[in-house]
């Protein structure tokens, strides 16, 4: 459970990225999260909104895609998802297997509202 | 909308710190290793026993990481290795730049081996470099055979797993067998020992490996 400092950091990155005067502007911050992250999105959508509204990107929030755990078996090079942590090749039963995809934790994009989006 | 791309690791700040301490490591000829279980696996016994095995042998210091107290670098000190004690004051996980600033309190020259002992914790210390060799999971009999299934990513993540407490197996319902072949499930590649710091059983075999300070020879 540290997805507060996780938090912490995408708010920095975030700050990093975009010029101070527009901070003000930043709607949805695009997260691409894998599920052998370890973070639980409801979590850091929630640690996000408390310390986001401390600052001037009051309104912005989390868009979390959610990446599966996806390998590539060495032998038999089928290509597959796993649902159960179950590591073997369902193919061929091989343990050989390189992970594709699943321990992602990256700020994608951040999206800013244009004068024609802001409530006046 | 607007949109600005960024395509930026969350953890990069962690993932530079760590690998700035892992050539720290290697210049000195370290073998750095990442301790993770959950709270009363038996990590500090795992590594008192150790230190009474490899002591005159082998140089060597430990990084305590803790919620609170310095009990853990108390007891390790008792051995005559180095130690530097992290209190996280809350913190669930050691980071890369607490170790960096831990490691400026060691004499770093002639050590051969660096342990260090994250918080007791099977989730966040899983997803944090620290620099290190590579991460050993320490799991004891009394937590029962199905902790593999139910934490992967820690079990997927380390390159050792000790089982610890097997002396107590007896008397448990945790069948040993069930335990590796749930843990092996996660990850094939896992080099398992087993051992009781209460018999000593299976602690040469454990120090055997450390004396040949080769991380890549599992």
């Amino acid at each position: 459970m540290h997805e507060l400092g996780i938090a912490e950091n995408i708010l920095q990155i975030v700050r990093q990225s975009v010029p101070e005067n527009l901070a003000g502007d930043v709607r949805a911050i695009r997260l691409r999260v894998g599920q052998l992250s370890g973070i639980v999105p409801d979590s850091l959508s929630f640690c996000f909104g408390v310390i986001a509204n401390e600052t001037a990107m009051k309104q912005a929030s989390l868009a979390i895609e959610q990446v599966p755990i996806v390998s590539k078996c060495r032998d038999c090079r089928h290509q597959f998802q796993m649902d159960d942590f179950a590591f073997s090749c369902p193919a061929c039963q091989s343990v050989q297997l390189d992970l594709i995809s699943g321990r992602e934790l990256e700020v994608v994009e951040i999206e800013l509202a244009e004068e024609e989006d802001k409530v006046p | 909308m607007s949109v600005i791309t960024i395509e930026r690791k969350v953890l990069e700040k962690n993932e530079q710190l760590a690998q700035n301490n892992r050539e720290v490591f290697s210049r000195h000829g370290i073998l750095a290793l990442n301790f993770v279980s959950s709270p009363g696996a038996g990590k500090t016994t795992i590594l008192e026993r150790t230190f009474q095995e490899l002591r005159g042998s082998m140089k060597i210091a430990v990084i305590e990481g803790d919620v609170q107290t310095d009990l853990d670098a108390q007891r390790v000190a008792k051995y005559g290795v180095s130690v530097v004690q992290i209190v996280t004051l809350g913190g669930c996980h050691l980071d890369a730049k607490l170790v960096q600033d831990a490691m400026a309190n060691l004499e770093l020259k002639g050590l051969d081996l660096l342990f260090i002992e994250n918080v007791g914790n099977l989730v966040c210390p899983a997803n944090y470099d620290l620099g290190e060799a590579l991460k050993v999971v320490v799991l004891s009999t009394t937590e029962g055979d199905d902790k593999p299934l139910k934490y992967p990513a820690m079990f997927l993540n380390s390159s050792i797993l000790i089982i610890n407490k097997i002396d107590l197996i007896p008397y448990l319902r945790c069948d040993l067998n069930v335990l590796k072949n749930n843990a092996l499930q996660i990850n094939p590649a896992l080099r398992v020992f087993e051992v009781s710091c209460f018999t000593g059983a299976g602690i040469p075999e454990w120090c055997d490996w450390l004396r040949k300070k080769d991380p890549s020879g599992l």
